[in-house]
């Protein structure tokens, strides 16, 4: 019957290459846009995912980072501005077989499409959402977006903006999302390691990627980017492990004294990785992750990695546990007949 | 001895009256119960075999203050043994639970009209909040109608004196009781009322069985007391031989878009953002899961349509159903709609507007905005359904609209069409048409091309994710011609502007032959459209009798119009259009078709009276 989903298939088409991802399309984005990379490394993920071809659908609102299923040779949606995450609701809803990637930027997923964004989330629908924040608005040229930080000088603020940015990384956690994960564009290894978990997760997972927008917005990210000083300034999330940095290995993140907040400190002179915090992104509660996505610059190195991985029952397993048990309860799918004679009738003769 | 089936006989003394149309108003405190009393005798008088129209009245507030002007709550029922198309223009029995019901409904009641009250109800109190000074009852200000006087309250609490309930408790009964004894007057069967009411209380069996008494006990009480001269009959009126139950607008929308995907082998996708009037669509679909029906709560109108047109790619028919504001919020998805070409079914409740507006009073002041409301040259199919019943066929249609050209397509109701009822010949499943559905599933060794288009509608070509090698992009970026990709080409662009236009004048290429109720030609041609039609009929009827000759077309396909419909204005002297807006058809035809269509607008959030239209044409025609 059409009108039940059809169930996962095991993989067949293992010898699926990046090639074969590759659209026809020219990719028009900027020479140096960092876009570039994240299509590589999607392109190279999903041959290894073991998913046939024609089971992935990729949708996507408006701005740079919603061009990208053009590029894909894959289902794809270049949808409306902020409400792909809606659309992509319908899509997985009908059909929990399909893998359904939403590709989104700052401005697309947190500005204009904010509430399409955290309902997905709350809901769990089995969505792969990554959002490239490049802290501008680049296909309007230039203006600033809602993970822009104060000050920033752009056309539409040219005494400096004086808006309070989004930290991505909180909003999703309060949101619920039962996944939640940064990569930086150029981290190819990184960044397909935590592309393959957001995929294997079974319902929402939102992945953010510090991309460069090298026209309007360039070293965005250099603070923590750069090869001289990134292993200072970053601190890779790893299960299970104590949080270590520092180009040495020699800093890690502690609890403070009154256990109140977080606190950076050098390792040794009686301080061991033992009394660092463990990473920990299976729990429950995510008031841990959250407390992690507070660690900004210049105070704290800046988290990389899996945040929060808490599987709870999706959206559309919802769903269509609801309907196989109406049918069960009725006993077979009831005829159109009986739909419409529901009610009160009597019969002229 | 109660009655539980059938009424029983009349006593031999109570004289019984024929007669052959009925108009009966139930008003009281938006508390009162009146909905309720008043689909109670819908569904009664249905059994009965009358034919009916209703129009229930309620406020927006969920509950005014109690006993205020601003709290009466109505529904009006009108029932005959002939074909009737309006709840009728005045009552011949209205039956006030409270002063400001009375206040705000008297009025209506023609002279000599019978004139229901609960006493109990007429106290200081009440009447200082329906701003009486005097108490009417005593006053002789009624003194031209039948007054029927009666202390509801207390002979509820008689008739409940066994009962082990509080005093609050026994008062929320006495609508049924007020129920029983309109049902005494009338002659209706108590069966439907009483199952109905076993259904509703089954957790609470003991106010089951206290609204089962109150309801015999007014039954009972006009019996023994004779109360009323004389009761009524009204025969039943001829039927066509089936099948029936009574519909409400909505639930018709709801039953023809889910017969319709059935029909289509399809699942449905309803993705809803609560609205009132709208809002019984969402709510009836809900509980069609065992027919594989999928209803999505989004979290506003603009996600309620985005994720229909993600269900839709995903190869299912999605829909949507909002009133004006939430239409008005979906403009740009449905542009989207348009540029991917894909089937869509998008219900438009209409309300009072602009703004919130009136959202419980009915309105027809959506259709430039379902026709035009869009950026760009953005072409939408537009239906409007014309009764309850009409609903089912009119969803039905939108649904086949969809799928047969690969478009969006907006229905349009309104807030009389979506809560009055009507009795509707129930269609079987086999008698309905099926409908062919086109997936393409295999690409034949060329590359995959979805704006490859059907020569007789230029339906696009349709394949869904999960079909292996039909990858392929579709966006609202205009799309090359037939490849579908990105195209920013100026010659293709006018070419997909014409070839998205004339799809959807194509849609006319289906449609029957307008019908003319009346002379093909003459002196006078009401045009009509959505739920102005039962209205028109009535109007039409009395007309007939004072031998004026007229004639009516009444329009469902507002976007693409009739391709005869020119040619028919054409013929008649005089074009009169009367719609609840001020004039947005009549303005659409006198620029189409250069006719000095003459429009008759009314917008007060009530329906147009027969009576109106009949002053209108007299006024026209001298």
């Amino acid at each position: 019957m059409p009108t039940t989903p059809v169930k996962a298939e095991p993989a067949v088409n293992a010898a699926l290459t990046k090639k074969d991802f590759q659209s026809d399309q020219d990719v028009r984005w900027c020479p140096g846009c960092g876009d570039y990379a994240i299509l590589n490394s999607v392109q190279g993920l999903f041959p290894k995912l073991g998913i046939p071809r024609e089971k992935f659908v990729i949708v996507s609102g408006i701005g740079c980072s919603s061009r990208f299923p053009y590029y894909m040779n894959t289902y794809g949606f270049h949808s409306i501005h902020g409400r792909a995450p809606a659309i992509a609701t319908g899509v997985k809803v009908m059909r929990p077989d399909l893998h359904v990637w939403v590709m989104t930027g700052d401005g697309d997923a947190l500005s204009i499409g904010g509430n399409h964004l955290i309902h997905a989330l709350r809901r769990n629908v089995g969505l792969k959402i990554v959002m490239f924040n490049n802290r501008i608005y680049g296909l309007t040229k230039g203006q600033y977006s809602p993970t822009s930080e104060v000050g920033k000088r752009t056309p539409s603020t040219p005494h400096g903006s004086v808006d309070h940015p989004f930290n991505p990384i909180s909003l999703a956690l309060g949101a619920d999302a039962t996944f939640v994960a940064r990569s930086v564009d150029t981290y190819r290894e990184h960044l397909t390691d935590v592309l393959e978990q957001a995929a294997r997760h079974p319902g929402s997972a939102f992945v953010e990627i510090y991309q460069n927008c090298n026209i309007f917005n360039d070293h965005a990210f250099s603070y923590m980017t750069e090869k001289e000083i990134r292993d200072d300034n970053q601190v890779v999330l790893r299960p299970g492990k104590p949080l270590v940095f520092g180009a040495k290995m020699d800093r890690g993140i502690r609890r403070t004294a009154g256990g109140r907040g977080l606190e950076v400190v050098a390792l040794g002179n009686g301080v061991a990785e033992s009394d660092l915090l463990a990473h920990d992104a299976a729990r429950d509660n995510p008031a841990f992750a959250f407390e992690l996505s507070r660690m900004e610059p210049p105070a704290f190195p800046t988290p990389i990695g899996v945040f929060r991985s808490a599987p709870r029952e999706s959206l559309e397993s919802g769903i269509w546990a609801q309907v196989e048990r109406a049918k069960a309860k009725a006993g077979a799918q009831p005829s159109l007949d009986a739909l419409l004679t529901k009610a009160e009738t009597w019969t002229v003769s | 001895m109660q009655p539980e089936t059938d009424p029983r006989p009349p006593d031999a003394a109570q004289a019984v009256e024929t007669t052959d149309r009925v108009v009966i108003r139930f008003a009281g405190d938006s508390g009162d119960g009146i909905q309720i009393i008043g689909n109670q005798y819908t569904s009664a008088t249905a059994v009965a075999g009358n034919d009916l129209a209703t129009l229930p009245d309620f406020p927006a507030e969920i509950r005014a203050p109690a006993g205020t002007l601003p709290g009466v709550s109505g529904f009006q029922i009108s029932f005959s043994s002939f074909d009737i198309h309006t709840p009728g223009d005045v009552p011949d029995v209205l039956v006030a639970m409270n002063p400001a019901a009375l206040k705000t409904n008297i009025a209506d009641l023609p002279a000599g009209g019978m004139l229901v009250v609960n006493t109990n109800a007429f106290e200081k109190g009440n009447l200082q909040k329906a701003g009486y000074e005097k108490n009417p009852l005593e006053d002789g200000s009624l003194a031209n109608f039948r007054l029927f006087a009666i202390p509801i309250t207390d002979l509820t609490r008689k008739a409940l004196a066994e009962f082990d309930l509080s005093v609050k408790e026994k008062d929320r009964c006495k609508n049924f009781f007020a129920l029983g004894m309109m049902f005494y007057l009338y002659q209706r069967p108590l069966d439907v009322t009483l199952r109905w009411i076993e259904e509703k209380f089954k957790k609470t069996p003991v106010l089951a069985e206290a609204n089962r008494t109150a309801l015999r006990g007014g039954f009972a009480y006009c019996d023994a007391a004779e109360i009323f001269p004389h009761v009524f009959r009204v025969k039943p009126a001829p039927f066509q031989e089936g099948t029936y139950r009574n519909i409400m607008g909505n639930s018709a929308l709801a039953l023809g878009l889910t017969a319709a995907a059935r029909q289509a082998g399809l699942p449905v996708f309803l993705g809803s953002y609560p609205i009132t009037p709208a809002s019984t669509i969402l709510h009836e679909m809900s509980a069609f899961k065992e027919h594989g029906v999928i209803t999505f709560q989004a979290e506003d109108e603009i996600a309620a349509i985005s994720s229909a047109i993600g269900a839709s790619f995903a190869g299912a028919i999605g829909a949507t159903s909002t009133s004006g504001p939430g239409l008005a919020l979906k403009g740009e998805a449905l542009g989207l709609a348009v540029m991917v070409e894909l089937p869509l079914v998008v219900f438009d409740v209409q309300r009072g507007g602009p703004s919130t507006g009136l959202p419980t009073k009915t309105e027809q002041a959506d259709l430039l905005q379902a026709l035009f409301g869009r950026n760009s040259e953005a072409p939408i199919p537009v239906l409007a359904a014309s009764t309850p019943g009409d609903c089912f066929e009119t969803a039905f249609e939108a649904t086949q609209i969809a799928l047969r050209y690969m478009t969006p397509v907006l229905v349009l109701s309104d807030g009389y069409l979506a809560s009055g009822a009507e009795p509707w010949r129930i269609p079987k499943a086999s008698d309905l048409p099926a409908i062919p559905v086109r997936f393409v599933t295999d690409a034949k060794g060329g590359p995959f091309l979805p704006y490859l288009r059907d020569p007789e509608t230029l339906a696009r070509n349709w394949a869904v994710p999960g079909t292996a090698d039909l990858e392929h992009r579709v966006g609202g970026l205009e799309k090359e011609d037939v490849t579908g990709n990105v195209s920013y080409d100026p010659i293709n662009h006018e070419k997909m502007v014409k070839l998205r236009a004339e799809k959807v004048a194509r849609i006319a290429q289906d449609f029957p032959p307008t019908a003319i109720d009346g002379p093909e030609s003459g002196p006078l041609l009401i045009v009509g459209w959505g739920s102005t039609k039962g209205a028109i009929k009535g109007a039409l009827r009395r007309l007939r009798e004072q031998g004026r000759e007229v004639s009516h077309v009444h329009l469902r396909h507002l976007n693409p119009l009739p391709r005869d419909l020119g040619e028919i204005l054409h013929r008649f002297d005089r074009v009169l259009l009367p719609e609840m807006n001020l004039g947005q058809l009549a303005f659409v035809l006198r620029g189409r078709y250069l006719v000095d269509v003459i429009s008759y607008a009314k917008v007060q959030g009530q329906p147009f009276r027969s009576s109106e239209i009949v002053a209108r044409v007299r006024q026209l025609m001298g």
